[in-house]
């Protein structure tokens, strides 16, 4: 079989997937699982941005998704503009100063002769600054997470449509990894995982602690959209009518309706996102990156600076899984903290990469749109299975309802089991790199 | 000012716990840095392994309870730990026949074992949770207390008390033990010294004709007892819930990469400095202050560095801090 024809039959077994649970389940579900497969195949591209051009191990995805999710927030809800009068100046006041205190550190460290007296001076500026900031900050903090606690309670964003909190979250994520970046690359591939780990959880404690940011535990809920409601859509004339035509109750037609449109909005930025990565892996600077990430020493001795190459598609990588973040919020209409999990934001995504083929751009879409498609219908799955298991089991035994209760776990399970099953039988993935 | 009611409030809040933690973090630490030193690579799914031998511990502590043997001041657990390590042992020797041993054979980079590890942990985290549930567990039982705070009160006649939990004290002591052992093993047995040779120089070791495949099992054997014991301490202190055993990896890595990776005296180091830095950082000072400044310099905040929540942030700080100056970590590992 040739390469393009069993592509193109994975992709259609994909989507006949897709659309099987449209015939059997419902046209709800199978929406709702394009879509999240679409933001997936965005977050697998840029991780296999990180691992399959550059050989990257970032394991804090979920903290770069979060990001963007809080750019959403950010960029999308209406200001407070009685919390900004209570204490906003005074907030933004601290975090200047805070970053102010970082750089002049730093700045004697750099531009101060080594000594112990540099030693000192740095320590000083740090724990001075560090009580400066927190008097500053703190009470600024207090006035605006007074104001209405229960309704909002944080500075709110800037009221801007929420399209523009994609690139933004992609932003705020490159940032992220630029930080990050610094300090951990070109050290051995392990701490660049241990540090990336850690940065996620950071990312995550801040969003659930600082509600002045994001509300914190409290959520935000309500997020702009970029489609209409269903409740608009219901009370036009056109599309009503519409509905009607096709004999389609019209409360169901709204809701496909704007799956559909979150689908085309979501499609575009992965058509955009795909076309440009297949350029970049086709251009001089996707074979100079392969060639690091095959031979570091080759490629240094040929004059290649394999360090700021590396921070440079780290960050590149991060930008892409930050927008997904963004997206991913936007597609939700709340940011819920507690609702970040490693295993489900950072481990699964590396799932996808692995089968779908890392190092190969259409492998990494193909991965994001399967696991997804096996993540969700694993448990219904899982549970049917544990019933036929059980089914000799006495009604109303102990076992039967641990085992019963238990089978949603079944999914980590299944995930590491086909994981393992790749990495072993298959490591180059469903769509190998050519 | 007073000294002495400052430093009981500092002991009873600060220096117990964190000689606790300390103590589980550094056993953890120390079964990553034996994993690394031998086996070469991060293993991701130490939490996991931990979580694993404590909930199978917990299973036959609950056995014990239900047919009424105990230990009884110490608590069921310590009689059921044998057990938990011994099936953690068989599942970590299986982990390694079906899962690493391939890859050994390969000589694959290291980074692919990472993500093999990492498979391995979503397994063992779905068996965990499949088994046990998600929850929170609680297994302490017997006495609570060596010293109660009222008790100290009364012995001494300070305004402090300084409680000391059960489980606080057999940390110390357990972790003493195995420490003492594992090194006795490591520095005067002909198998630990022909690991520690592996871990120096693998091709010079099997010159001297050292057996891989035994260095190797017992090094699996050896981590899985230091998991369990870490994971059975940390539970029988706190509380044992799958999701926090993996949220454990970040504290337990910063403490063996702060000590330097591959060696285990800076594990140890490791495992406390981070202890400190976190509950130090954490803690809030006004209590000690009070004490011992003069009452007109008395704070009126709570002088806490950080909040709680933040406990992470500060193993990741002094992590950065460490790559950013000293990659090798305080005691010399063997990564650059």
């Amino acid at each position: 079989m040739s390469e393009p024809l069993k592509n193109t039959l994975l992709f259609v077994l994909v989507a006949g997937l897709i659309l099987l649970t449209g015939f059997v389940q419902s046209w709800s579900t199978a929406l709702l699982i394009l879509n999240m497969g679409l933001i997936s195949a965005v977050m697998s591209l840029g991780v296999n941005l990180q691992w399959g051009y550059a050989g990257l191990f970032n394991v804090g995805v979920m903290g770069f998704v979060a990001l963007g999710g809080l750019a959403a927030v950010l960029v999308a809800m209406p200001p407070t503009v009685d919390a900004w009068a209570a204490g906003g100046m005074r907030v933004m006041a601290g975090l200047i100063i805070g970053a102010a205190v970082i750089v002049a550190a730093a700045m004697t460290l750099r531009f101060l002769p080594r000594s112990r007296w540099r030693t000192l001076a740095v320590l000083v500026i740090l724990v001075g600054g560090f009580f400066l900031y927190r008097g500053v900050f703190d009470p600024g903090v207090e006035a605006v997470e007074d104001v209405n606690p229960a309704g909002t309670g944080y500075l709110g964003g800037l009221g801007l449509p929420v399209l523009v909190a994609w690139p933004v979250g992609g932003l705020l994520a490159a940032g992220a990894a630029w930080i990050i970046g610094k300090a951990a690359l070109g050290l051995r591939s392990d701490y660049l995982a241990i540090a990336t780990l850690g940065i996620a959880e950071i990312i995550l404690a801040i969003l659930k602690n600082e509600d002045w940011l994001s509300r914190g535990v409290k959520n935000v809920s309500g997020i702009p959209r970029p489609v209409p409601y269903e409740v608009e859509l219901q009370e036009t004339a056109w599309f009503v009518e519409g509905a009607q035509r096709i004999g389609v109750d019209p409360v169901t037609a709204s809701s496909l309706y704007i799956k559909v449109a979150y689908a085309g909005l979501f499609a575009v930025v992965l058509i955009i996102l795909l076309g440009l990565a297949q350029l970049a892996l086709n251009s001089p600077w996707g074979r100079m990156m392969r060639a690091i990430r095959d031979n570091e020493t080759a490629a240094e001795a040929m004059g290649k600076n394999v360090t700021r190459r590396h921070l440079q598609v780290f960050v590149l990588g991060s930008a892409v899984v930050g927008m997904a973040g963004a997206m991913m919020t936007t597609l939700d209409g709340q940011l819920i903290p507690t609702a970040y999990q490693p295993l489900r934001f950072t481990f699964l995504i590396w799932v996808m990469v692995i089968v779908g083929g890392s190092g190969n751009n259409l492998g990494a879409v193909l991965g994001g749109f399967l696991v997804w498609f096996l993540w969700v219908q694993v448990e219904p799955i899982g549970h049917w299975l544990m019933q036929v298991v059980t089914a000799p089991l006495a009604e109303g035994s102990a076992l039967k309802a641990h085992l019963l209760e238990s089978a949603a776990h079944m999914r980590l399970f299944t995930m590491g089991l086909v994981l393992l099953l790749v990495l072993r039988f298959s490591p180059r993935g469903l769509i190998p790199e050519k | 000012m007073d000294l002495l009611n400052a430093i009981v409030a500092l002991s009873n809040f600060v220096l117990v716990p964190a000689i606790a933690y300390g103590s589980q973090l550094a056993l953890g630490a120390l079964g990553v840095t034996l994993i690394y030193g031998i086996l070469r690579f991060s293993n991701f799914a130490h939490g996991d392994t931990m979580a694993f031998g404590t909930m199978v511990t917990i299973l036959v502590t609950w056995w014990f309870q239900a047919a009424g043997i105990g230990l009884g001041p110490l608590p069921t657990a310590l009689l059921a730990l044998p057990a938990g390590i011994a099936a953690c042992m068989l599942l970590l020797l299986a982990t390694d026949r079906v899962v690493y041993r391939f890859y050994r054979a390969q000589r694959a980079k290291p980074v692919i074992l990472v993500i093999v590890s990492i498979g391995v942990m979503f397994i063992l985290n779905g068996l965990v949770r499949f088994i046990i549930g998600p929850g929170e567990q609680r297994f302490a039982d017997g006495e609570r207390f060596i010293i109660t705070a009222r008790d100290f009160k009364e012995m001494t006649g300070l305004a402090e008390g300084l409680a000391l939990k059960t489980t606080q004290g057999i940390t110390l002591v357990t972790a003493i033990i195995v420490v003492a052992l594992l090194f006795w093993f490591l520095n005067r047995t002909r198998t630990g010294k022909s690991m520690r040779a592996y871990s120096d120089n693998e091709d010079l070791a099997l010159l001297s004709g050292i057996n891989p495949d035994r260095v190797v099992m017992v090094t699996w054997l050896i981590v899985a007892a230091l998991a369990t014991v870490a994971g059975v301490l940390y539970g029988l202190d706190k509380s044992f819930k799958p999701f926090t055993y993996f949220q454990l990896l970040l504290p337990v890595f910063a403490s063996a990469i702060v000590g330097g990776l591959g060696n285990p005296v800076g594990a140890i180091a490791g495992g406390f400095i981070i202890a400190f830095s976190e509950v130090m950082i954490t803690y809030a000072w006004k209590k000690v202050l009070g004490y011992l400044l003069p009452e007109s310099l008395a704070p009126d905040s709570l002088v806490q560095l950080l909040s709680t929540d933040y406990k992470f942030a500060v193993s990741f700080v002094i992590l950065l801090i460490v790559l950013l100056f000293r990659p090798t970590g305080l005691f010399r590992g063997k990564a650059v």
